[in-house]
């Protein structure tokens, strides 16, 4: 069982000049599907910078690149897009947005490639 | 396409008929003589007993743009209620005080009104006003463009070059497909800029040395008579609401004694000290002074006891409402240009200052003597709803109306006042004056408000009824252009309509002083600031000079 | 011989950054100035060869495809038109009337960006202004729960951080600016002053700003992982600004307490004009979801999730916007405008536009295209279309068509549809 940590998902400047390559180049991949975390949090899971992390929510469950970045322990940051959205629910406590932000999520380290939602890499 | 409206009493004030029986005809769209028509071929309606004016004209009221869309965003309780359900191909909506566009089209064509100005633009978003205009069909209509908290100008009057300021306003009217000089709280919405306001017409005006408010009503009329505008300045003073208005008023007009000008929704400006802070209604010295100068209209802006939105352009007076009233509040500063607020009200007859108010306007209407110089608005959605119209012709033409309604208001508002005393009854005639014919003349359109040939055939007929609240509320038909849009108060045809703007001619020289101020004063480019007329559905200019 | 066009709107973001040349040759960009990356992409990404429609993945003719279309459209009970924000507002304002005309619900990308900012500003007001006054007056700025260094690219320095002005000729010298937020990104690392606060705490530390700012004292000496005496030296730089601008964004809508959290700050900056000038600018995402915004308000009377289906327009965020609408399979069939839900919606709900036939009208492979029953391979606005874009700050901005591709536009597709479908 993983770590439970809080999920924030947004915008960042890759993400968005690899939209304009097309959501399935490679360059989309790239941007999207890593996640940033605490680099004490990753020494903690035993998940080393650029090695591989499944995040899981009752939503289901994704694996993404990591790495280190300038987080709060406890906190992570994914881009927004098709990687992470295999892993926010439908749940919008009756607002129309749903949580892209302040997910609870389970992180744990993972084997094998970077994989599609809802799968895990081979 | 040709029509004849036959056997009617015609009220044509423009043209001195005072309900004598008479037939309209209508070809493509215009009155035409009755010899150049051919009466096998054209469309009767027998009128015969029915009361013919010309369609209404409204002079303000606040429909379209962006603090109207903001206030339309602010309020869905204002909504839920008042829907509009689709029928067939005329669309869906909503309608309390703040209507969305087809509705609000709607709505004043299905009450007899064919033109409409929309109060207060300011430049910068003009785009969106007409955006919106495109979606409000059955109305002709023009757009007044804020001028009086605007830095190139309030620069020009600093430097003393009036000129600057002419050669850019006919630049900014044709820039925004306007088609009059608006002024709001002059100097007052910029010192809200910095917090401040204005009280007095001398005060300054924040970071431009030598500018006061009155100095700025100075040189827009000035500006206004060089350009040959076909309306006049339309002025929303300093101090609306405060307990100095009826002052300040007064000096305003004594400030341009002589030359024409427009104050509007002079009921919010005419007030004085009462006890215990409640404004006092000075209704007759405020008419004393519009009675004396024959160059001023004005529009009464008469409030309606139940809701309203106030939306105006006056950021200091708005926030002020905000403070009094709690609740709501919206404020947006306009780069270099302008600002405004929003803020839900609700006018209660039990509440002595809105009862003092709504005398107040009665007042007004009763005590300035001539109706082609005081026109019907309710200022809306700032005083009442446009479908409260009605009611209002009610009150002026329906003395035991007036009184039975005065007898319900505020004990305190009724201590003393000068209404019950006011005998006066407007006619039919009278109304036809002040609801078109007067309001056409003051805008200088001259195929509106009259039915003489040349007129723009833009017709409302009316059945004669005791209550003069449900014969002006459902006209028996409306036509537009000619064409029956509306019967017994139910839309019948959806047609588009034309906007009215000026572009008077200006030294081609000011363009370079305006392409460096844009570099400085704001965060679009001067090459996509203006509205093109291409951009404008029905764009028809009307002449200057 | 290629031709520079000046003054050039770019569509990508909330900025309407309307200073940008490009140089086109023969039907084609060739090079843009002055945009940041994503507008770059926009012009340059962009494969504007025309493309024929197609209909379950087969090519077709545009009216065999607008047949196919309206015949979805008709045998629809319950359809969903979503999007809406990188389109312009001439097809925005078609969208909205064949939901008119059909009993649709209409939502745009709204629901998931500034939804919540909507709803707070119909409780309690929103303080704001224009872009250019926060240029020329503001001298205290205050980015909570907003990354314009990753989303806004040009904001810092056309707009707000380092733009120079009338009152600001020193730009970046003339400002104090705040960050607060969850974690210390390329923004905060700008700030004068980056206040951290703990994720899903901003209501309460809020809440304790109006406090402070009504002369009150707080109990504790931290609130939500600030100090108090932080949040004392924020309130004491703005009641003695000249002029102090908020931007807002994701931040606080997309997190726990959502339209809470954005009305407790338009509350704060409201009561802060009691001392100070303040205003607020919500940090507005796609291109033209505020002309979306402005245009769905003028027609029905609401901002977004609005349905049609009683005959009247009906506003019900949970209930029409479109991921519920979605995840509850409320929605028989949707036409997407100008929108990537396939790929920006969480997946249960994404997945369900994969079941219900879609007709989507899209200038790109988006994923959504990708699995559209009737795809319209529609011109992009700002590049190949002409029409009008409203700026975050509500400035309605033209926008050009660079290049001429012979792509029909969104709009007339729209205008077709509302002919085809029952009246």
């Amino acid at each position: 069982m993983g770590e439970r940590f809080t999920l924030i998902s947004g915008r960042t400047r890759r993400q968005a000049i690899a939209m304009h390559k097309g959501k399935g180049s490679p360059e989309y991949h790239a941007a999207t599907e890593v996640v940033e975390m605490n680099a004490d949090d990753m020494a903690r899971l035993g998940i080393v910078d650029g090695g591989r992390a499944t995040l899981r929510t009752p939503a289901g469950a994704v694996v993404l690149t990591a790495h280190e970045g300038a987080l709060p322990p406890g906190l992570v940051f994914v881009p927004m897009g098709t990687a992470v959205n295999g892993i926010v629910g439908t749940e919008t406590l009756g607002t129309g947005m749903p949580s892209f932000k302040g997910l609870d999520v389970e992180v744990e380290p993972a084997p094998g490639r970077p994989g599609v939602p809802g799968g895990e890499g081979a | 396409m040709m029509l004849g409206i036959v056997g009617g009493r015609v009220y044509d004030p423009c043209n001195g008929r005072d309900g004598e029986v008479a037939d309209v005809w209508v070809k493509d769209g215009r009155v035409v003589e009755a010899a150049t028509i051919d009466r096998e071929r054209a469309e009767i309606v027998d009128a015969a007993g029915l009361v013919v004016m010309p369609g209404g004209v409204e002079i303000h009221s606040h429909l379209v743009g962006a603090k109207v869309n903001s206030g339309r965003k602010l309020r869905p309780e204002d909504h839920r209620g008042n829907e509009r359900v689709r029928a067939g191909a005329f669309r869906s909506g909503v309608g309390g005080t703040v209507p969305t566009t087809y509705v609000s089209g709607y709505l004043y064509s299905e009450m007899g009104y064919t033109t409409i100005m929309e109060a207060a633009t300011a430049p910068l978003v003009a785009r969106h006003t007409h955006e919106e205009l495109e979606d409000m069909p059955n109305l002709d209509k023009g757009v007044f463009i804020t001028m009086g908290n605007n830095h190139f100008i309030m620069q020009a009057v600093s430097e003393g070059r009036p000129e600057m300021a002419r050669d850019y306003v006919a630049w900014l009217l044709k820039a925004t497909k306007g088609y009059a000089i608006k002024l709001v709280n002059p100097g007052g919405v910029e010192n809200w800029k910095w917090g401040k306001n204005v009280s007095e017409l001398d005060d300054p005006v924040i970071g431009y040395e030598g500018v006061t408010p009155r100095k700025i009503v100075e040189t827009l009329a000035w500006v206004n008579e060089e350009l040959g505008l076909p309306h006049v300045p339309h002025i929303h003073g300093i101090n609306l609401g405060r307990s100095t208005s009826a002052r300040t008023t007064v000096e305003t007009m004594k400030t341009l004694a002589g030359r024409r000008a427009h104050y509007c929704h002079l009921q919010f400006l005419s007030y004085g000290e009462g006890p215990r802070h409640v404004n006092k209604g000075e209704a007759a010295a405020v008419a004393a002074a519009v009675n004396a100068d024959p160059a001023m209209t004005v529009d009464v802006g008469q409030i309606v006891f139940g809701q309203a939105t106030t939306m105006t352009s006056d950021g200091p007076l708005q926030y002020s409402l905000h403070q009094t009233a709690g609740g709501r509040w919206m404020n947006d500063d306009v780069e270099s240009e302008s600002g405004g607020g929003i803020v839900p009200i609700t006018y209660k007859r039990t509440n002595p200052v809105n009862a003092t108010m709504w005398r107040t306007g009665l007042e007004i209407f009763l005590l300035v003597e001539d109706p082609w110089r005081v026109f019907l608005t309710t200022d809306h959605p700032n005083g009442g709803r446009f479908t409260s119209y009605p009611q209002v012709i009610r009150l002026l033409m329906d003395r035991a109306y007036r009184e039975e309604t005065f007898a319900g208001i505020h004990a305190r508002a009724r201590k003393g006042a000068l209404l019950p005393e006011l005998e006066r009854e407007y006619s039919l005639y009278d109304i036809a004056v002040i609801t078109r014919a007067g309001p056409a003349r003051a805008l200088g359109l001259e195929t509106k408000g009259h039915l003489g040939v040349g007129a723009d055939a833009d017709i409302a007929i009316y059945a004669e009824q005791d209550d003069k609240e449900a014969m002006f509320a459902k006209p028996r038909y409306v036509f537009k252009d000619g064409v029956l849009v509306a019967r017994d108060g139910v839309l019948v045809a959806e047609v588009p309509g034309r906007t009215f703007y000026v572009a008077p001619p200006y030294d081609p020289a000011i363009e370079d002083e305006i392409r460096a101020y844009f570099e400085r004063a704001y965060t679009v480019a001067y090459e996509n600031y203006a509205v093109l007329a291409g951009d404008v559905a029905g764009a028809e200019p009307v002449a200057c000079g | 011989m290629s031709t520079v066009l000046e003054h050039v709107a770019c569509p990508f973001c909330g900025c309407v950054c309307d200073d940008i040349a490009v140089e086109v040759d023969g039907g084609r960009v060739l090079k843009v100035k002055r945009a940041c990356t994503s507008g770059q992409g926009v012009f340059m990404e962009y494969d504007p060869s025309p493309r024929l429609p197609r209909v379950r993945g087969a090519e077709v003719d545009w009216d065999v495809a607008v047949a196919e279309a309206a015949a979805i459209l008709d045998a629809s009970d319950s359809p969903l038109i979503y999007g809406l924000s990188s389109s312009a507002s001439e097809a925005q304002r078609k969208a909205v009337a064949l939901a008119d005309r059909l009993g649709a619900v209409i939502d745009s990308t709204s629901s998931v960006c500034h939804g919540p900012t909507g709803l707070a500003m119909q409780a309690v007001g929103e303080p704001t202004c224009t872009l250019g006054e926060v240029r020329d007056r503001a001298d205290v700025l205050v980015f909570w729960g907003c990354n314009p260094d990753q989303s806004h690219l040009r904001h810092l320095a056309r707009y707000s951080a380092n733009a120079r002005g009338a009152l600001t000729p020193n730009g970046r010298g003339d400002r104090t600016v705040y960050v607060v937020d969850v974690r210390e990104t390329g923004t905060a690392k700008k700030a004068d002053h980056f206040l951290q606060v703990a994720p899903g705490c901003d209501y309460e530390v809020l809440t304790t700003l109006r406090l402070l700012v009504q002369g009150g004292e707080p109990d504790v000496d931290v609130v939500g992982g600030i100090p108090v005496a932080d949040l004392t030296e924020l309130v004491e730089r703005l009641k003695a600004c000249r002029y102090g601008v908020f931007f807002m964004g994701m931040g606080l809508t997309m997190t726990a307490a959502r339209q809470l959290n954005v009305a407790e700050l338009f509350t704060l900056v409201a009561e802060l004009n009691a001392f100070a000038r303040c205003s607020v600018i919500p940090m507005r995402g796609h291109g033209n979801v505020t002309g979306a915004d402005q245009v769905l308000t003028w027609t029905s009377g609401y901002p977004f999730a609005v349905s049609y289906a009683r005959g009247y327009p009906q506003f019900s965020p949970g209930e029409f916007s479109a991921v519920d609408m979605l995840a509850r399979r409320a929605a028989d069939a949707a036409l997407i405008l100008a929108s990537d839900p396939g790929a920006h919606f969480p997946r249960a709900a994404a997945a369900v536009l994969e079941e219900i036939p879609t007709i989507v009208l899209d200038h790109g492979p988006s994923v959504t295209a990708g699995h559209a029953t009737v795809l319209f391979p529609t011109a992009a606005y700002g590049v190949d279309a002409a029409g009008t874009a409203y700026r975050m700050d509500n400035v309605p901005i033209p926008l050009s068509q660079v290049i001429e591709t012979g792509r029909p536009t969104d709009e007339d597709i729209l205008g077709r549809l509302i002919e085809a479908v029952r009246p």
